[in-house]
């Protein structure tokens, strides 16, 4: 009965914004009212945290994920790198495989999952709220996040389904199941049902509702501001006529255009930084001195270092377990060999486009200093430092990338909506393929998903950014819990495959091809 | 040692005309022909999740239908004319690719199609003929 309302309101909301602009904001008002309400507990579970302090057991709980896998397999993020990049070069490709799912496209798709809004707009919620000394931790953390993505996706290719007309499917769900059985571990099935269950609500929320409030916070950057619901109905249509109508040209467009906006979007970063190469120093400084200190940020050293802890575990989704199931679509005999090639995503996502975002941010100023202190100045509420023009997010991104280049909020607001709507994709796929492990294939329970995938691009356009994004955070940490859970039990697996891998690679068993086809 | 014809085949009629020279020259001098299809294909394009989950099933049916609706009809004329043949399919780019598969075959020749583009287009991205040319390790025969 209410949804029913809400649906009729949305449409004639849709139909008469111009003449009726407040009654659309009072729409608004309300699905974020109910939002917030409804999803309070589970994100307060999530994040509430160890009795006595402020700080996350969730956090806790990545941190010391990433460290167990990179000390248990050696610093592979560091000794695997330049393999990685001969991997994704073809270097160790065979020939006669062309035409395959290479290394290079495997990773390509699973970034364009994973760049997105948490690089542009979820680094500035990070700054404001935790300090420049986000910066150093969400840097740590993406390094060390390197060796649970290396976790999880060789795992997502050993154990992938391989259906007999040659589709693949995988991800945590089927290692999860697979691997406790081989290794005679009880518990697989329920592990993989609630990582599923997890897996839907993520897409949902971080891969889709998030995508859509940023994207129209964007947008009302630049046309000025309107009610939330058209931007939603709007991507909602679109979104529906790729995943439902099977439109893909549409996607296929957007897979070509999003790298290409994430090379100009660095490639202005960097040109910012060589404008300001004299604040660099200084920049620098800033953040190591607020990584210890927190410069009077709330929370202090505690509070930028969750900062920093989350957005790198959210934009690099690193033991969350989404990644494997993009990766474990290549071609090749190894498992290992891609576990490699996923080591690159958080290093290229966090490590290099997130921190852009930071420095970039820092460096031009937009966040208020105390000339008295050298602290930074907290806004009325003390919950977020004070900037320039009183931007947060998004728009926070835009004003310091405007500062240098007065159009480039023009094409950041292109690019926005090409990251939102090229994750969107990509989530409703992968959550798709949780959906279809619980419920099984038919046509029906698929069509139900994607339908509802839709409906909630509206509600996430409607809502405002902080409830949006509590509930995206929460849901995908809490896919973490289980995945990272299974990794533990499965880590010696890995272990084993990159043992024989490196014997075979040493002993020239495994070499170089020729010359890498073109 | 007797000759043997690599023929960059896409079933176009400059295509054709290609294989004719090659059958001609193979009978009067006692050598052979391999027909080569490639599919233009780079490792390093961009594909969606779907894509990828069908790229292995897809890649078979290109392969299978390379090899009834191409190379099919045309091996039997060619049999028919009493010379040898063989077909390779395969995946890359093109120019590089006939060259590589050209020499790792043994074939002494390259011959191939002249698609006809003498514009801009050619200019701006290139022609196969162009590229083979350049590159090509063997003698390499243009069929206009």
């Amino acid at each position: 009965m209410n949804s029913m309302f809400n649906r009729a309101a949305v449409a004639a909301a849709a139909l008469s914004f111009a003449s009726a602009p407040a009654f659309a904001q009072s729409i608004d008002q309300k699905i974020n009212d109910a939002f917030a309400g409804s999803t309070g507990w589970f994100v307060s579970f999530i994040f509430s945290p160890f009795p006595g302090t402020s700080f996350p057991w969730i956090v806790a709980w990545l941190v010391i994920a990433a460290t167990v896998f990179t000390l248990y397999f050696g610093l592979i993020q560091l000794k695997g790198f330049s393999h990685a990049i001969s991997l994704v070069k073809g270097d160790y490709s065979d020939p006669n495989d062309a035409g395959e799912v290479s290394h290079f496209q495997a990773l390509a798709t699973a970034l364009s999952g994973t760049v997105g809004l948490g690089n542009i707009a979820g680094v500035a919620v990070a700054i404001s709220i935790g300090g420049p000394g986000a910066t150093f931790w969400m840097i740590l953390a993406g390094l060390m996040g390197m060796a649970s993505k290396f976790t999880e996706c060789t795992l997502g290719v050993k154990y992938r389904n391989e259906y007999p007309d040659g589709t693949v499917s995988g991800g945590p769900m089927y290692y999860l199941t697979k691997g406790f059985a081989e290794r005679g571990l009880p518990g697989g099935k329920i592990l993989a049902v609630m990582f599923s269950v997890f897996c839907i609500l993520g897409a949902l929320g971080g891969g889709n509702m998030f995508q859509a409030n940023q994207a129209h916070a964007q947008i009302t950057n630049v046309v000025g501001d309107y009610p939330g619901v058209i931007t939603g109905v709007i991507f909602a249509v679109v979104v529906f006529a790729v995943i439902v109508g099977g439109l893909k040209s549409i996607a296929r467009v957007t897979e070509k255009v999003v790298p290409f906006m994430a090379i100009v979007y660095v490639v202005t970063a960097l040109v910012i930084l060589a404008i300001n190469f004299d604040k660099i120093g200084w920049a620098f400084g800033q953040i190591f001195e607020g990584a210890f200190t927190g410069l009077g940020v709330a929370g202090g050293m505690v509070g930028a270092l969750i900062q920093g802890f989350k957005r790198a575990a959210f934009s690099s989704e690193a033991g969350v377990g989404f990644a494997a199931i993009a990766h474990s679509a290549v071609r090749t005999k190894e498992p290992i060999t891609e576990g490699y090639v996923s080591l690159l995503e958080p290093f290229i996502d966090t490590v290099v486009i997130c921190t852009m975002t930071a420095l970039v941010i820092i460096i031009t100023g937009q966040l208020m200093i105390d000339p008295a202190t050298g602290n930074y100045l907290l806004n009325e509420a003390g919950s977020a430092i004070a900037t320039v023009d009183g931007n947060g997010g998004v728009a926070l991104t835009s004003a310091a990338f405007s500062s240098a280049f007065g159009g480039f909020k023009y094409i950041l607001a292109l690019a926005v909506i090409l990251f939102a709507f090229s994750t969107m994709i990509s989530w409703s796929y992968y959550g798709l393929k949780a959906w279809t492990f619980l419920f099984g294939e038919s046509n029906g329970s698929q069509l139900f998903f994607k339908v509802l995938f839709c409906v909630f691009v509206v509600i996430g356009a409607s809502a405002s950014l902080g409830p949006v994004i509590d509930f995206s955070d929460a849901a995908i940490f809490a896919m973490a819990v289980v995945n990272v859970f299974g990794l533990y039990f499965l880590m010696p697996i890995v272990k084993r495959e990159l043992q024989g891998y490196l014997d075979r690679l040493k002993s020239g068993e495994i070499k170089k091809f020729g010359t890498p086809a073109e | 040692m007797s000759e043997k014809f690599a023929v960059g085949f896409d079933g176009s009629d400059a295509a054709k005309r290609a294989l004719e020279f090659a059958i001609g020259r193979a009978k009067a001098q006692g050598g052979s022909v391999v027909l080569i299809h490639v599919l233009e294909w780079s490792p390093y394009s961009f594909l969606t999740p779907s894509e990828l989950e069908e790229r292995h099933k897809r890649r078979q049916e290109e392969l299978d239908r390379a090899e009834t609706a191409l190379m099919k009809p045309v091996l039997k004329e060619i049999k028919d004319s009493g010379v040898s043949v063989e077909t390779i399919i395969k995946y890359g780019h093109i120019a590089d690719t006939l060259n590589e598969v050209a020499g790792a075959n043994g074939a002494t020749q390259i011959v191939i199609g002249r698609n006809g583009h003498s514009n801009l287009s050619s200019r701006v991205f290139g022609s196969v003929a162009g590229s083979l040319v350049q590159t090509s390790s063997v003698p390499c025969t243009i069929v206009p």
